[in-house]
C-alpha cells in the first residue's frame, strides 16, 4: 500500500518534468536564436534526465516488466499526472519563457524540501536536480528581466504570456490525496507551506522586469488527476507514436 | 580514493568520455567504487548530469574494456553523493585546457562572468582573460559558451557544478 502511494507519488513528479521537456523539444531546431534553441533543449535534456531517475524508481516498486520506458510510454492520457501549466503550447517565446520561469520557481522551491526527504532515492535524485534546476531558474530568470523591461513589442507579449498563463500556476500548490499522503508521511513537502514564498518570488523577479500579475485569476485545476486539456492528445500522440505503432521496439 | 589494482586502474583510465575524448572517465572523477564479488567488478559509476546521455556509452565502453582482457563487469549508476567539478582531478583539468576547454573555477566566478562583472575565464586560443559568456548553455549540458573579445575566437568553459 505505501510502495503504491510512492509510486503514484514518483509519477507526480516525473510526469510535470517529462511534458514539460517534450514541449522543450519540439523547439529543437526552431527556437529564436542559436544559443536559447541549445540553452531550451539543453533543460529538455535534463527534465529528461531526471525523469529517468523517477521512472527508474518507480519501476523498481512496480515490479514485473515495468521499465522507466513502459511507464513513460505506455500510460493513457487520463493516468498521466502533470499538471495544466506544462502542457500549454509554444505560442511564442513569450509564453516559453514564461512557462518555464513559473515551472522553474516551483520545481527550486520543491526539490530544496525533496533533499529533506524521508526516503532516500528522492533525497539522491533531488540533491542531483537541484544543481541543474539552480541553472534553469538563472535562464528563464534572466529573459524574463531582458524581456519584460525590453522593448515595448516585447513587454507586452510578456505581458500577455503572464497573464494567460498565471491561471495555471496555482494547480502545483493544489495537493491531490497521493501529496497529501506525501505531506503528512514526510516523503514530500507540503506544497500549501510553499506557496508564499512561490509567489514572493515571481513577484521579486516580475517587479524587476517591469512586469505585474493579473489582478483577478481564476485558477485551472484538473489536470493532476487525469482531466488534461485539449493539448495533452497531441502531445501523447507525438511523444508516444514509436511505441504505439512499434510495440516494443528498442531504440 | 579508489581502492584497486594498478591493473584494473590502467583498464578504466583507457576509457574515456566520448564527448570529451581526452578526457578518462578516471580523471572525470565519475568512477566512485570498484568491488570484486564472485569472479566479476562491479563498478559504480556517476553521472554528471542527470540526462547526460553518455553515460550509457561509458557504461558499454567499462564493460567491453573489461571483456577484452578476459575479465567481467557489471556496471551500477549511483546517484548519491551527486557529481561534483570538484571531483575532476588536476591532470583531467590540463587534459581539457590542451584540448580547448576552459576548466571549471568556482560557483562565484561563473556567476561574475554570467553577470559580466569580472573576466576571468582564460581563452583557451591566446590565453587572454578579456573573454565574455555567449550562453550558459553549450554544446553538451557540462559545457557554457565563451568568446574571446581580444582573438574572437569561440569556446567552451565547462561550467561549475557545486
Amino acid at each position: 500500500m505505501l510502495q503504491e502511494k510512492l509510486y503514484e507519488y514518483l509519477l507526480h513528479l516525473g510526469d510535470n518534468s517529462m511534458i514539460l521537456g517534450q514541449r522543450l523539444g519540439e523547439l529543437c531546431g526552431h527556437g529564436p536564436e542559436l544559443e536559447t534553441d541549445i540553452a531550451l533543449t539543453n533543460i529538455s535534456l535534463d527534465l529528461f534526465g531526471q525523469v529517468r531517475n523517477y521512472f527508474q524508481a518507480a519501476a523498481q516498486i512496480k515490479g514485473g516488466d515495468a521499465t522507466e520506458d513502459t511507464i513513460a510510454m505506455l500510460r493513457y492520457e487520463h493516468e498521466y499526472k502533470n499538471v495544466y501549466l506544462v502542457e500549454q503550447p509554444n505560442d511564442d517565446f513569450a509564453h516559453v519563457i514564461v512557462r518555464q520561469f513559473f515551472f522553474d520557481v516551483y520545481h527550486q522551491l520543491l526539490l530544496n524540501e525533496l533533499i529533506k526527504s524521508k526516503n532516500e532515492t528522492l533525497v539522491a535524485i533531488a540533491k542531483k536536480s537541484i544543481k541543474e534546476v539552480d541553472y534553469h531558474v538563472d535562464f528563464s530568470s534572466t529573459w524574463v528581466k531582458r524581456l519584460g523591461d525590453g522593448t515595448e513589442v516585447s513587454h507586452e507579449k510578456m505581458q500577455t504570456a503572464v497573464n494567460t498563463l498565471w491561471r495555471y500556476s496555482m494547480e502545483l500548490f493544489n495537493a491531490t490525496e497521493v501529496e497529501q499522503w506525501a505531506a503528512e508521511s514526510g516523503v514530500g513537502p507540503d506544497l500549501d507551506a510553499l506557496k508564499p514564498f512561490y509567489i514572493s518570488r515571481v513577484e521579486e523577479v516580475l517587479h524587476e522586469a517591469t512586469l505585474t500579475l493579473p489582478e483577478e485569476t481564476v485558477f485551472q485545476y484538473g489536470a493532476k488527476t487525469g482531466r488534461h486539456s485539449e493539448n495533452m492528445g497531441y502531445i501523447l500522440v507525438d511523444f508516444q507514436y514509436m511505441q504505439r505503432a512499434y510495440p516494443n521496439m528498442k531504440w | 580514493m579508489l581502492e584497486i589494482s594498478e591493473e584494473i586502474e590502467e583498464l578504466l583510465r583507457s576509457v574515456s568520455d566520448p564527448e570529451i575524448p581526452v578526457l578518462s572517465i578516471m580523471d572525470m572523477g565519475i568512477v566512485r567504487k570498484v568491488d570484486f564479488v564472485d569472479g566479476t567488478y562491479k563498478v559504480d559509476i556517476t553521472p554528471t548530469y542527470s540526462g547526460c546521455p553518455a553515460m550509457d556509452t561509458i557504461g558499454d565502453d567499462i564493460v567491453s574494456a573489461f571483456n577484452n582482457n578476459n575479465l567481467h563487469a557489471k556496471i551500477n549508476l549511483v546517484l548519491a553523493p551527486a557529481w561534483t567539478t570538484d571531483w575532476i582531478t588536476e591532470r583531467g583539468r590540463k587534459a581539457l585546457e590542451d584540448y580547448g576547454i576552459a576548466a571549471p573555477r568556482s560557483a562565484e566566478v561563473d556567476k561574475a562572468a554570467l553577470l559580466g562583472e569580472a573576466n576571468t575565464i582564460k581563452c583557451t586560443n591566446c590565453g587572454s582573460v578579456n573573454t565574455k559568456m555567449v550562453s550558459r548553455f553549450g554544446s553538451t549540458a557540462c559545457k557554457a559558451l565563451f568568446q574571446c573579445n581580444d582573438c574572437h575566437e569561440p569556446f567552451d568553459y565547462f561550467k561549475c557544478l557545486k
